[in-house]
């Protein structure tokens, strides 16, 4: 990762469509990228290749691009519903976790007596609402924000310690100032040449193949 | 990016409507109460209504004020199509101060204790509690710290509000850095003076008692009411065909979670705050501030407080979409205004007598007398105060429309302006 974009592209396999034979390769073909040097171009590309009907393609810029989220017909992120209920289980679980150590007082199968700390303070009942608000709130806080960082770690498939996009040199650019769209070839409309004909019709600055 | 028709960023015919019907409304409102506001206890009913009426539109205005402040010094951008909005609840405060005036003569005049206990001298003098007090709660101290408040507010909506007016017609950036400099000031004055304001206006109805949450506490009240009030202004402006392409379900979307934020958790928050540490201690001095709260019909404004100023709204703006659908919003927000006009209700209102908590041996007495009605909570909805609260919500109608009536409704040469039009949530 530490290689500059320039000696990147100075090294002499960097693999382009027009200089290699597919048939020769050694490794399998993973996908197609097609390089874009505005957000402007990769947007509309975006919105070619989602009304195209492809499922397997991501895009990848050097800064977040507005909308293009919307271009490719990604959905909003479920990540808040999960959130909610990260955040609820965190409400219970602090209530019962108050009330069972406050004034639990039960015997389970009536041989093992399990008895809460039942301090009385100033007079108060030993369930006081007011008296466990705070630890309700933090417990809900602290579970809502592991439940952010778990579910979105989950949902964008994180850790990822290899992805064949970040093999390529061409890509590391990606990082600087290309913008780039990816076509996996597992997508179940991915046909070479169909593909390579309408990421050409995209007009991009270069086509770049993948191997994975 | 948006692009603002500019053929509808003047009020035009709205605004000479809102100040005649508002003036009118209000006028006639202020009228009623003072026809009505005396009855056999004298004339507390009316000033009880009075304070508590203008308390409602002076938390409005002063956050306006508030939040011009806040994009100055946070060089927001995102905010600019909707602050000459603020701008124009913040311009009340020009003239707030003479609906003041009549309090501030009620407090000279030796006749105060209608409305403030302190202001009689003979319940100052068998008081320990006020008479160590009494050096703050004295009616010439009360009162210059009074007009001070009042001058603060009336010359930094006069600055803020003046600047970026001018701004519109000469497009001077240096307005805009001239702004930027003084919001770090005009927010410390702002934030001390509005502190006090409600420290000496609303806090002393009970003298005896005190709360240092008390400030921040009227802070979150005044913002809950002004940024629902921000929203239902700017819904009401677009559908009356008004700033078109300049307000985005993004803009809206934040000043949905303004409301959020402020209105509905940091208000739970400091209300919590506030009543827990009183709960715990259980010092009579403090809880006999709880005690007509939560006895009488009280109890069920507090619950309602609970359950409609944070639970429900909680649950309804916590999501996206409903901060992007703007009649949702729109009706959210006019219900956060009822809240906040019960939230001060609440504060203003309730009221039991220290001689009876005094004489009184356990709490059980105190609630048996208030249910069987020989003691008395306060509790006296009136007409007047329904006169008082819609006189003066006349009035922050007209002042706001005056307000914009001479000006355009987007800081039209504001340096941000094509940033604002171009926000986006991600």
């Amino acid at each position: 990762m530490t290689t500059s974009p320039v000696q990147a592209d100075a090294r002499p396999d960097a693999m382009v469509v027009d200089d290699m034979n597919p048939d020769t390769g050694t490794s399998q073909l993973w996908g197609l990228a097609a390089e874009f040097s505005t957000p402007a171009a990769i947007m509309e590309a975006a919105k070619k290749v989602h009304a195209a009907g492809y499922r397997w393609w991501d895009c990848h810029t050097p800064f977040p691009v507005h909308g293009l989220d919307f271009a490719m017909g990604i959905k909003y992120t479920i990540l808040p519903i999960i959130v909610f209920f990260g955040g609820l289980t965190g409400t219970c679980l602090a209530l019962l976790l108050q009330v069972f150590t406050n004034s639990l007082e039960l015997n389970i199968w009536a041989i093992v007596p399990v008895v809460g700390y039942q301090f009385e303070v100033s007079g108060k009942p030993l369930i006081s609402l007011p008296a466990f608000i705070p630890v309700i709130f933090e417990v809900t806080v602290l579970f809502s924000a592991l439940t952010t960082v778990g579910g979105m770690l989950f949902l964008n498939k994180l850790p990822c310690l290899y992805h064949p996009v970040l093999k390529s040199p061409k890509l590391k650019r990606a990082t600087d100032d290309r913008f780039y769209l990816v076509i996996e070839s597992r997508d179940p409309k991915f046909v070479r040449p169909r593909t390579e004909e309408l990421l050409e019709s995209l007009k991009p600055d270069a086509l770049i193949e993948l191997e994975a | 990016m948006n692009s603002i028709d500019t053929k509808t960023i003047r009020m035009g015919g709205l605004a000479p409507t809102g100040v005649v019907l508002g003036g009118l409304v209000g006028l006639g409102g202020i009228a009623a109460s003072i026809a009505l506001g005396a009855d056999e206890s004298g004339w507390t009913n009316f000033w009880k209504s009075y304070i508590f009426a203008f308390m409602v539109i002076t938390g409005i205005s002063l956050g306006g004020l508030f939040f011009v402040m806040l994009q100055h010094i946070t060089r927001a951008g995102w905010s600019v199509v909707v602050r000459r909005l603020s701008e124009g609840f913040a311009s009340n405060l020009r003239w707030l101060w003479i609906a003041f005036v009549p309090v501030i003569i009620l407090v000279w005049s030796g006749e105060g204790a209608v409305l403030y206990p302190w202001a009689d001298p003979v319940v100052v003098q068998n008081d320990p509690v006020l008479l160590k007090k009494a050096g703050y709660l004295d009616p010439t101290f009360w009162s210059i710290r009074a007009i001070c408040f009042l001058f603060i507010w009336a010359a930094l909506a006069q600055f803020f509000v003046g600047q970026s007016i001018r701004q519109d017609s000469d497009g001077d950036v240096s307005r805009t850095r001239r702004m930027q400099a003084a919001a770090p000031v005009g927010i410390l004055l702002y934030g001390i003076s509005q502190t006090f304001a409600g420290i000496d206006w609303v806090m002393t109805l009970e003298p005896t008692w005190f709360s240092t949450m008390f400030g921040v506490y009227w802070f979150a009240v005044s913002l809950t009411g002004f940024f629902s009030c921000l929203i239902l202004l700017a819904c009401f402006l677009q559908s009356a065909g008004r700033l078109k392409g300049a307000i985005s379900k993004d803009h809206y979307q934040d000043m949905g979670k303004l409301l959020f934020a402020f209105g509905v958790v940091f208000w739970a928050y400091i209300g919590y705050s506030q009543f827990m540490l009183i709960w715990y201690a259980n010092i009579p001095i403090e809880t006999g501030w709880f005690l007509p709260r939560q006895m009488g019909p009280w109890k069920w404004v507090s619950l309602l407080l609970i359950l409609g100023h944070f639970a429900l709204p909680f649950v309804l703006l916590v999501s996206r979409w409903p901060k992007r659908w703007k009649n949702a919003l729109a009706a959210i927000a006019l219900w956060m205004v009822l809240m906040m006009i019960v939230d001060v209700y609440w504060l203003v209102m309730p009221t039991m007598s220290a001689k009876a908590v005094h004489d009184a041996t356990n709490l059980m007495e105190l609630v048996d007398a208030v249910d069987a009605g020989t003691l008395s909570v306060g509790w006296n909805l009136t007409v007047t105060n329904f006169t008082a609260l819609v006189g003066m919500l006349g009035l922050l109608v007209a002042g706001t429309c005056a307000g914009l009536w001479r000006c355009s409704l987007v800081p039209a040469a504001d340096p941000r302006l094509d940033e604002s039009l171009a926000f986006e949530n991600l």
